[in-house]
C-alpha cells in the first residue's frame, strides 16, 4: 500500500491516539516513522488484505455514526476509547480481528522507533553484560 | 531455463536440512553431488544488528506475523541459511519417551532418538549456564516456581562464547548460538556439499526433476547474493530430501504431482499455541541482558502446558499484553519492572488443523483451538500467575481475565480471574514457533505420508527430514529431535544409495 491519502491519515492519527496516547505527541518526523513502518507492513501482504485494512479504517470512521452521530475523527476521545473497546469485544470474529490487526500495526509503529524504546526503557544491547555491569 | 543434475538435492537448510547436508558429506567427499536448496538469503555477521523490526523482516516469513487461515494465531518461522535455527534461543531437550511410545511409529525407537539426540547435543555445544550468566528474569521464575510448588527445571541451550544480548530471537548478534547455519551447514560446504540460497523449490516432478527458482537480491536488502544467476532451473535429482518445516514440505509437495495419492499429506499439524505473559515488579529487574530463556517447568503430561522463561523486544510485548489505552502504555513505560513467561499449550493432531494451499498455490494453515489446547493455555496461564506473584510481582497481565489485569491483592483468586471464557480468538495474541506435523511418519499411506527413515509412501526417492515428520505433538522444544530424525534419513539414504 502506498503511503496513506490525508483523509486515512487522520482516521489513522486519530485511532493511533485512542490505541497508544503517546502518538498524539509525535511529532512530524516521528509520525512519519509510524506511518512507513505501517505502510511496509500492509505492503508486504496481499492486496485482499490491503484492502480489507483500507475498509476496516473507513468502517472505523463511519460505523460511530449509527451510536453517536458523529464520524470517529469527530468523537472525543472517551467515545473513541469506547467505541474501540467494542469492537475489541465483537460478537463477530470478523471485527475482533480487524481491530487485532490495526491495534498491531499501530504498535508496530510505534514500539519499534528508537528513541521511544529507549524512552521506556529498553537497553538491550548486541555487546550484552560486558555494558551492563 | 538452465537445465542441472545432481545426486542428492536436498530443499532447506534448517535443522533438518542443515543435518541431512552434514550427515550426507560423506558422499560428497566420494565424488557425489549434493545440494542444499534455501529459500531465504544467507546473511553476514555484521547484518545480525539485533533491532527488533529489521531482524524481524531479514529473518522471518512475513516478519514473524504469518497468519493461520482464521487470522487468531500467528506463525513464526525463520526463511534464512540455517532456518529457524538461527533464530531459537538454543534450548535443547531430547523427547520424552512416552511421547514417542504415544506416537507408536513402528520403526522408531525411544532409544534411537535419543542417542541420536544426544551426539548432536555434543556437536553444537549443549550445556547448562553457569550461574553468573542467569539474569533477575529468569532466577525469578526459579524463585517463584519453587514458592508455588512447581518443579523447576534449566533449559540446555546450545550457546559458545555468549555474551548474554538477550537478543536470540532476533538472531544473535555474537554468532554464539550453535544452529545449523554455524554448525552443520560449514563443515557440509567445507566437505563438499554446495549451498544455494535465495532459490525457491516450486514442485518436485514424477521424473525426480525440481523446478527451482532463484531469486534476484532486491535493492537495499541484506543478505548475499545468491550463489546462482537469478532465473529459472530445472534440477535433475536421483534423491530429493524435502526439509522445509511444517509448512514448507507439506506446501511443496500439496504443489507436486508426485503425491496425490496421500490423504494424510497436510494432516496432523500441531504448533504449541503459545502466549507471552508479562508481570510488572516493583523495582526494575534486569530482564533485557542476559540468555533470555534459561528454565522451564514441565506440566505437559498432566497438564497440557509448559512454562518457560522469556523476554520478548517492545513491539512484540506491546502486542502480547492486552488491551490498549493508557493501561497499555503504562505497563510499556514500567519496561525495567516486566518479568515474562512463554506459556505453551501442548495441542494434539486434530481433524482439520492442516496445511493447504491457496489458490496461487501458497501455503495456508487451517487451525482452530481445540478446547484441551484452550484448557492448557488457561491452566499454564493460571500456573503462570502464581509464580510470579511467587516471584514478589506487584500485578500480573493475563489475557483470560477481564479486566486483563490482576493486583497482587488478588493473588488468591487467580483460578477465579483467569478463564476460558474471557479468551476470545481474535482479542489475544497467540503465537507458535514449534510448528510440526504435515507429512507425519506411519505404516502406510492411508495414515501417514512417510515410514520412520522419511521415506515417502511408494517414492523410495523422496524424502522427508523436519518437524513435519512428527505425527504428534511433541510437548517440548523440538529441534534436537528434528536433527536426530534427520539423522536417521541421512543414514537411510547412505544405505539405500546403490539401489536409487
Amino acid at each position: 500500500m502506498a503511503r496513506p491519502d490525508s483523509k486515512t491519515t487522520r482516521i489513522l492519527q486519530a485511532v493511533a491516539a485512542s490505541v497508544v496516547p503517546e502518538t498524539a505527541g509525535l511529532n512530524s518526523a516521528g509520525w512519519s516513522a509510524l506511518e512507513r513502518t505501517v505502510a511496509a507492513a500492509i505492503a508486504a501482504r496481499p492486496p485482499n488484505v490491503q484492502r480489507q485494512v483500507r475498509l476496516f479504517l473507513r468502517a472505523i470512521e463511519w460505523l460511530p455514526l449509527f451510536r453517536y452521530g458523529r464520524p470517529f475523527t469527530r468523537l472525543d476521545p472517551r467515545r473513541r476509547e469506547r467505541f474501540l473497546a467494542s469492537l475489541q469485544s465483537s460478537p463477530l470474529l470478523l471485527i475482533r480481528r480487524g481491530f487485532w490487526g490495526l491495534r498491531t500495526l499501530i504498535l508496530m509503529g510505534y514500539y519499534t522507533q528508537a528513541d521511544v524504546i529507549g524512552a521506556i526503557g529498553y537497553r538491550a544491547d548486541p555487546r550484552g553484560w560486558s555494558v551492563r555491569r | 531455463m538452465t537445465e542441472k543434475s545432481y545426486d542428492v538435492v536436498i530443499v532447506g537448510s534448517g535443522a533438518g536440512g542443515g543435518t541431512v547436508a552434514q550427515a550426507l558429506a560423506p558422499l560428497a567427499e566420494a565424488g557425489r553431488s549434493v545440494l542444499v536448496l534455501e529459500q531465504g538469503p544467507r546473511l553476514g555477521d555484521a547484518e545480525f544488528t539485533g533491532r527488533e523490526l529489521e531482524m524481524a523482516n531479514r529473518l522471518y516469513r512475513d516478519g514473524g506475523g504469518f497468519l493461520t487461515a482464521d487470522g487468531t494465531m500467528t506463525l513464526a518461522f525463520a526463511e534464512t541459511y540455517g532456518g529457524s535455527t538461527v533464530v531459537y534461543t538454543g534450548t535443547s531437550l531430547v523427547a520424552p519417551e512416552r511421547v514417542i511410545r504415544h506416537w507408536n511409529v513402528p520403526g522408531l525407537a525411544h532409544g534411537d532418538l535419543a542417542e541420536r539426540s544426544r551426539r548432536y547435543a555434543g556437536a553444537n555445544n549443549v550445556h547448562l549456564l553457569p550461574p553468573e550468566e542467569i539474569n533477575e528474569n529468569n532466577r525469578l521464575f526459579v524463585e517463584g516456581g519453587r514458592r508455588a510448588g512447581y518443579a523447576v527445571e534449566q533449559f540446555p541451550v546450545n550457546v559458545k562464547g555468549c555474551r548474554g544480548s538477550s537478543l536470540c530471537n532476533l538472531g544473535c548478534p555474537n554468532g554464539a548460538k550453535q544452529g545449523t547455519n554455524r554448525v552443520q551447514l560449514p563443515d557440509a560446504e567445507r566437505r563438499g556439499v554446495e549451498v544455494v540460497t535465495r532459490a525457491q523449490v516450486r514442485r518436485i516432478l514424477p521424473d525426480r526433476s525440481l523446478e527451482v527458482t532463484v531469486r534476484e537480491k532486491a535493492a537495499g536488502s541484506a543478505g548475499a547474493v545468491s550463489e546462482w544467476a537469478p532465473g529459472d532451473y530445472r534440477i535433475d535429482a536421483r534423491v530429493v530430501v524435502t526439509c522445509g518445516g511444517a509448512i514448507g514440505s507439506p506446501a511443496l509437495l500439496l504443489r507436486s504431482p508426485v503425491a496425490s495419492g496421500l490423504p494424510a499429506l497436510g494432516r496432523g499439524f500441531t504448533c504449541h499455541p503459545a502466549l507471552i505473559l508479562v508481570a510488572e515488579h516493583g523495582r526494575p529487574i534486569t530482564n533485557d541482558v542476559g540468555h533470555p530463556k534459561s528454565y522451564f517447568v514441565d506440566r505437559a503430561e498432566s497438564l497440557g502446558f509448559v512454562l518457560e522463561t522469556c523476554m520478548y523486544f517492545p513491539f512484540v510485548t506491546a502486542k502480547a499484553l492486552t488491551g490498549f489505552g493508557p493501561d497499555h502504555s503504562a505497563a510499556m513505560r514500567a519496561f525495567q519492572c516486566l518479568q515474562m513467561i512463554l506459556v505453551l499449550a501442548c495441542d494434539r493432531a486434530e481433524d482439520g488443523n492442516r496445511v493447504a494451499l491457496d489458490a496461487a498455490g501458497s501455503a495456508v494453515v487451517h487451525y482452530r483451538f481445540a478446547p484441551r489446547t484452550i484448557a492448557g493455555l488457561v491452566a499454564g496461564a493460571r500456573a503462570s500467575a502464581r509464580i510470579f506473584f511467587g516471584a514478589g510481582a506487584a500485578r500480573v497481565f493475563t489475557p483470560f481475565a477481564d479486566p486483563p489485569v490482576i493486583g497482587r491483592d488478588d493473588a488468591g483468586s487467580v483460578d477465579a480471574r483467569i478463564t476460558a471464557g474471557h479468551g476470545k480468538p481474535g482479542t489475544i495474541s497467540v503465537s507458535a514457533a514449534h510448528l510440526m506435523g504435515g507429512c507425519g511418519m506411519g505404516s502406510t499411506s492411508a495414515d501417514s505420508v512417510t515410514d520412520s527413515r522419511g521415506r515417502v509412501h511408494g517414492l523410495p526417492w523422496l524424502r522427508v527430514a523436519d518437524a513435519s515428520l512428527f505425527p504428534d505433538s511433541l510437548e517440548i522444544n523440538p529441534y534436537l529431535t528434528i536433527m536426530a530424525l534427520a539423522d536417521r534419513v541421512a543414514e537411510g539414504i547412505r544405505t539405500d544409495f546403490g539401489s536409487l
